[in-house]
């Protein structure tokens, strides 16, 4: 560990916070403002959008109807994306001639891809022809992700609503198809095109040429893949998707080419998330409860990135006696130029978010290393987490935490003036159910199924971690991978893709409902007797309550895992 | 023959104790336990260890025998603690039931018909009836009196020895059955059907038999039966994931890691909590009707208080004289004394005595020979005595000045001026004339009772709005409520202007709690969210509440919120105490169940447990003790201090939370070093 390296991380922080403010402010305009901003540009562009389409931005929906937009949507999404795929090999801009897409692998990668989870079970260059990256996949990036920041909407405005003065309780939520255009108008694609051009200055290609065949130095053949990459790099980080336009993902030079690009891709994965803390606190009207989530969220990444970061700049016991050099530290399935600190810190960074790039292989980790972006991505990726899944993960626990704490005070528990029963304990449960269900039951039957085993690189418990990580990132929505595991056989891509379907849709699913449930109470105005939950006491609490609900469940399988592996490690077993 | 505190019954006695521990054994059947689900998963986990130490007795054992048959043991013990703690708590109503029921003994009634008396079994009476009550006899069913005046003896009920009046009409018209006259003869027209009367009613409370779950415990219940699925899969899912990993777990193991893991302290104790915070209402003499009567108190915002028996005592006393110009305050003394000497109500009382105290007055300077009393009688409004040919009179200003004017005497200007300041601090003033004079005012003060005060600064600590209801005009009402230190005050107080406080305050999301006792309260006390009616109230009343204070003194209102919060607070500690021992159980099983296989793995043994299997037996008997050392605070609730949300957030969190969190580190390990010191 050298202090550049600590300085690298706390500069990141700080630059998170810095962007918070301004960015939440935006995001509360566009969304929840009266006047939206830049009207003389975005105005048309929105206006446009509405009639196209033939929405009524106005016309509000209840938590059902929402929800029933949201997966409709969804539904034609993948069903596109599977179509595509699918007849890849009849449609143009296929310079490699690259031919159909298996139904099983297509299946995957359009759930994965409509539910923000960019899992690859191939490699981008080999497999996804021009037009299916940009027609089949890319667009998804932008919608997915603005799918997921109107659930988030949805759930900040059943808890902030009040009932206007005297009038009837409120009962909708707002408009999917209204936060849908503007998220894309106001927030993706202007930021993704700004961001584009600067990825560009810094070299990232963006090219529709076929692929470069060279004869390197040595005299070798060498194919250089290519492609439009610019476009899809910002958006990939920026709506946490972290599907790689290659194989390599951020650790290409062609996508994550210098420091710069490198501190820039790390910061648009942040920064929906941290702003969304931001938005949400100005429409709870008490900036406090959004700091205190967004104090939360920065306690678990700092413990996080120095968990990492402490285990992979120590050398490899394995490799002591060897005469190699380990003053860098595990340097295994690292870029050079990234080196232990920001390989760390992205890694800690992406598996917080549910974004999914990577720049460094988090197979090669050591097993602490390794145990903390797993563990990131059970507690439900709520460390800033996705765009939108972030904050609405983060805001069941904080039901879940006022609950289990809150009668303490001598009340039935409250969350911004309105009481918690049993309606939305039963979704906030559901929520949660869902997660250990998916991963830990699709784990033991990998674990034990003689068709998912063979697709191990490694034995024992790094085996092990490598299920438990395909299948966390699956239900996390991640998408990153603990490379080891061939994913690309019929059940895998079959599992994975009903996981991620799963951590999507039966997640957002409660979490509308608790949306609805609450919009329509009334509110008891806050006093001495109120339950606080803009202190730091609250935030104290709210961490134990995720460290304990949220993580404990997957300890017994983790000390199989990365925790036993870690001791074995210990006695110079590797895997 | 009473349910009263002085009487009450100990929680921990062999009366009590005894009945439950063989109650615990009986609710041991499945169809009982499966309405806690938590216990429920614990039971399976019991029956299947039992099998399996039953087939292992037959076989070879895949763990040793002493090992399962010990896991099985407390595995069962766990279940029955949990059962002991509701019987536990169950208990005193039982026997307080009990007590009640030997009083429902067939009363025969005096039944009119047809205007003659029919002596029929009291469980014949249908509502409606008419019977006949003379001294001696005992009342037998709830109703109203129609017609004539008694002294009803109801310390059966209320535990209160001396007798109340109860009369036709007017507020005092309620009898309850079982309850014996001890003077004249009323008629009675009964009210409720057999079965269905006061008393039946509360021998149902006390006993339990009636409990329905609150909403906030089946909200809790729903959290504690997630939270068991999810560690049931946890549980299940390791069973094929031990297996890759060459880790053969039994499923006594298994039972043991999921019984720990599930909230069984907060699934044991629940219920005992919720009617041990009925029960501790009962023992102040309050009758919840339900368990979401005291769960609402708890969240009560705002409360409604009667000023008079509330804040102040209900009588007002004379607290200073003042003379009109050129009367000597001596003269104005004596006159107020000798006017006062006869008046039997409170504030004569305490004009006499204060005369005696601050003038040195005598009984015979203010009875002198040949007095004669004037009563007071609503014509007049005043009241006094004649004496020396001299009419001496005290009364309400209006009263006395025309009693003076009628004499031909002035009324001097001054005197308005006094009236209105002692109005204005919120006094009542009484006029004092002799012959055609007016001789000055006598101040008569409410007076707040003591510690009163204090008692709403901490309900104010608390974020509880207290407001004074009163008939006062709102200066003299002003003027109190700064004094007692309430938080706003309703004068001129109607029935429908209490009503549409209430309403209001509802509108705004709160919820409100308050007292009343007559008919005209009956509509209030139905749409508050805590209402308690007061015993000596009218049926109508009582009925419309969802609280009865026996005792019927208003004041009790505030120890009623002071139990649902504290029924709420032992609650939520029990629960975060329960969430916060997983940590340390993990640490002590875990390690137990890889360590064999996977040496390497032993530092995680953190407690440093002396082998495998006393570490996984240490974890499940603290997780079945806890539960019995915990029964006491269930039952008495977790300490109540009014402090401010955040303070008490901070105190018990660090308790439970940061203590959960701890104590099982603890009592683990020197449950390990037991066993490893009996070699178990």
């Amino acid at each position: 560990m050298t202090a550049n390296g600590w300085l690298q991380i706390l500069i990141f922080l700080l630059v998170t916070l810095a962007i918070t403010k301004p960015l939440g402010i935006y995001l509360y305009r566009v969304f929840e403002g009266q006047d939206r901003p830049l009207p003389r540009f975005f105005g048309p562009l929105e206006r446009w959008s509405f009639r196209l389409c033939g929405v009524d931005p106005d016309a509000e929906q209840t938590w059902k109807g929402y929800a029933l937009a949201l997966l409709l949507f969804s539904l034609v999404g993948v069903v596109v994306t599977y179509v595509f795929l699918r007849f890849q090999h009849l449609l143009p801009l296929n310079p490699q001639r690259l031919g159909a897409v298996a139904p099983d692998l297509a299946f995957n990668t359009a759930v994965s891809f409509t539910t923000n989870t960019n899992w690859q079970a191939y490699g981008g260059e080999s497999t996804m022809s021009y037009f299916s990256q940009m027609a089949a996949l890319a667009w998804h990036n932008f919608i997915s992700a603005a799918a997921g920041l109107g659930v988030a909407l949805a759930l900040a405005r059943g808890l902030t609503r009040r009932a206007a003065g005297g009038g009837d309780a409120p009962r909708t939520l707002g408009n999917f198809w209204a936060d849908l255009v503007r998220g894309i108008v106001y927030v993706f694609l202007p930021l993704c095109l700004a961001g584009a051009l600067v990825l560009v200055s810094q070299g990232v290609i963006q090219t529709f040429s076929p692929y470069l065949h060279v004869t390197t130095l040595e005299g070798a053949k060498q194919a250089i893949p290519l492609g439009p990459v610019a476009s899809q790099e910002v958006i990939k980080e920026f709506g946490t998707n972290g599907g790689g336009f290659f194989n390599a993902n951020s650790s290409h030079p062609f996508e994550n080419p210098t420091p710069i690009t490198n501190f820039l891709e790390m910061l648009l994965i942040f920064a929906i998330p941290a702003a969304l803390t931001y938005t949400y606190g100005r429409m709870a009207k008490d900036q406090k409860e959004g700091w205190v989530i967004f104090g939360a969220m920065a306690l678990l990444f700092l413990v996080g990135v120095a968990t990492v970061y402490w285990a992979e700049a120590r050398p490899n016991p394995a490799l002591a006696g060897l005469g190699v050099n380990q003053t860098l530290g595990n340097l295994e399935g690292k870029e050079m130029r990234f080196g232990v600190a920001d390989s760390s810190l992205f890694a800690t960074i992406t598996t917080d978010a549910s974004c999914g790039a990577v720049n460094s292989m988090h197979d090669s980790f050591t097993p602490l290393g390794g145990l903390v972006p797993l563990v990131n991505i059970q507690l439900g990726e709520i460390i800033f987490g996705g765009v939108g899944p972030g904050l609405y993960g983060m805001l069941v626990f904080v039901i879940l935490a006022v609950f289990i704490a809150g009668l303490m005070v001598g009340r039935t528990p409250e969350y911004l003036g309105k009481k918690i029963e049993s309606r939305e304990i039963k979704f906030a449960m559901l929520y949660v159910l869902i997660f250990p269900l998916i991963i830990l039951g699709f784990a033991a039957w990998a674990a034990v199924a003689p068709y998912a085993l063979p697709s191990l690189n490694n034995a024992g418990p790094h085996g092990l971690s490598e299920i438990i990580y395909a299948l966390s990132s699956a239900a996390g929505n991640n998408g990153s991978a603990f490379a080891g595991l061939n994913a690309n056989t019929p059940w895998w891509n079959v599992t994975m893709g009903l996981a991620m379907l799963a951590g999507r849709f039966w997640m957002m699913i409660p979490v509308l409902g608790i949306a609805g449930a609450m919009v329509g109470k009334k509110t008891v105005p806050a006093s001495l007797g109120t339950f606080p939950t803009n202190g730091a006491l609250f935030m104290g609490l709210l961490v134990g309550v995720i460290i304990i609900v949220g993580a404990l469940t997957f300890f017994p399988v983790l000390s199989l895992g990365p925790v036993l592996e870690e001791f074995l490690a210990r006695q110079g077993k590797l895997f | 023959m009473t349910i009263h505190p002085r009487q009450e019954i100990s929680l921990f006695n062999k009366a009590i104790l005894g009945p439950a521990a063989w109650d615990s054994l009986k609710k041991l059947s499945p169809h009982l336990v499966i309405k806690n689900p938590v216990m429920f998963v614990v039971e399976v986990g019991a029956v299947l260890t039992s099998i399996l130490w039953l087939r292992d007795l037959l076989s070879t054992p895949a763990e040793p025998l002493w090992f399962t048959g010990q896991v099985c043991l407390w595995l069962w013990f766990t279940v029955v603690f949990a059962n002991f703690a509701e019987a536990v708590a169950e208990g005193r109503g039982k026997a307080q039931a009990a007590e009640l029921k030997k009083m429902r003994l067939e009363i025969m009634a005096r039944k009119l018909q047809d205007g003659k008396e029919v002596k029929v079994p009291a469980s014949h009476l249908r509502q409606g009836d008419l019977v006949v009550a003379e001294a001696g006899d005992y009342i037998p069913g709830d109703g109203d009196v129609v017609e004539g005046i008694a002294s009803v003896d109801e310390s059966a009920v209320t535990g209160e020895s001396a007798p109340v009046i109860r009369e036709a009409g007017g507020d005092r018209s309620a009898v309850t059955g079982g309850t014996k006259v001890l003077s004249d003869r009323i008629v009675v027209r009964i009210t409720a059907d057999p079965g269905d009367s006061f008393l039946d009613k509360m021998i149902a409370l006390v006993e339990g038999a009636v409990r329905q779950k609150t909403p906030n415990e089946i909200a809790l219940h729903i959290l504690l039966v997630g939270l068991t699925i999810i560690f049931l899969i946890a549980c299940v899912t390791l069973v094929p994931v031990a297996k890759y990993s060459r880790v053969n777990l039994s499923a006594t193991v298994i039972a043991a890691l999921l019984v720990c893991l599930i909230p069984t302290t907060i699934g044991g104790l629940l219920s005992a909590i919720g009617i041990a915070g009925m029960d501790r209402l009962i023992r102040k003499n309050v009758l919840a009707m339900s368990g979401r009567a005291v769960e609402a108190a708890g969240d009560v915002d705002t409360l409604l208080l009667d000023k008079t028996g509330t804040i102040t005592l209900g009588a007002r006393m004379a607290s200073e004289l003042i003379p009109a110009p050129g009367i000597p305050a001596k003269d104005l003394a004596i006159a107020a004394g000798m006017a006062s000497f006869a008046d039997e109500t409170p504030e004569g009382r305490s004009i006499v005595e204060f005369v005696k105290k601050h003038y040195g007055f005598t009984d015979v300077d203010l009875n002198p020979p040949g007095a004669q009393f004037i009563p007071f009688s609503a014509h007049t409004r005043m009241s006094g005595c004649d004496a020396g040919g001299e009419a001496i009179r005290k009364g309400a200003g209006d009263a006395i000045v025309s009693h003076v004017r009628e004499q031909g005497g002035q009324f001097p200007g001054e005197i308005t001026y006094i009236l209105d300041g002692i109005g204005d601090a919120g006094g009542t003033p009484l006029v004092v004339s002799r012959g055609n004079k007016i001789l000055g005012v006598i101040h008569l003060k409410d007076i707040i009772k003591q510690d009163i005060r204090e008692r709403f600064m901490r309900f104010r600590a608390m974020g509880i709005k207290t407001v004074m209801i009163t008939g006062d005009n709102p200066r003299t009402a002003g003027t109190i409520a700064r004094e007692a230190g309430v938080d706003d005050f309703l004068a001129e107080a109607t029935p429908e202007r209490k009503m549409r406080l209430i309403k209001e305050e509802q509108a705004k999301g709160k919820m409100v709690a308050m007292t009343g006792d007559g008919t005209n309260d009956a509509p209030a006390l139905a749409q508050a969210d805590v209402g308690m009616a007061m015993n000596t109230g009218t049926q109508a009343a009582k009925e419309a509440g969802n609280m009865i204070d026996l005792d019927s003194n208003p004041t009790k209102l505030l120890e009623v919120v002071e139990v649902g919060k504290q029924l709420l607070m032992t609650r939520g500690a029990l629960t975060t105490f329960s969430v916060a021992n997983d940590v340390a159980k993990y640490f002590a099983i875990l390690p137990a169940m890889f360590v064999t296989v996977y040496p390497a793995i032993a530092p995680l043994n953190l407690m440093g447990l002396s082998s495998p299997q006393n570490a996984i037996l240490s974890a499940v008997i603290f997780n079945a003790l806890i539960i019995v050392l915990l029964i006491p605070l269930a039952l008495k609730g977790v300490r109540y201090r009014p402090l401010g949300a955040g303070m008490l957030l901070r105190r018990l969190l660090l308790i439970y939370g940061v203590g959960g969190l701890i104590a099982p580190f603890v009592g683990i390990k020197l449950i390990d070093l037991l066993l490893a010191g009996l070699g178990l």
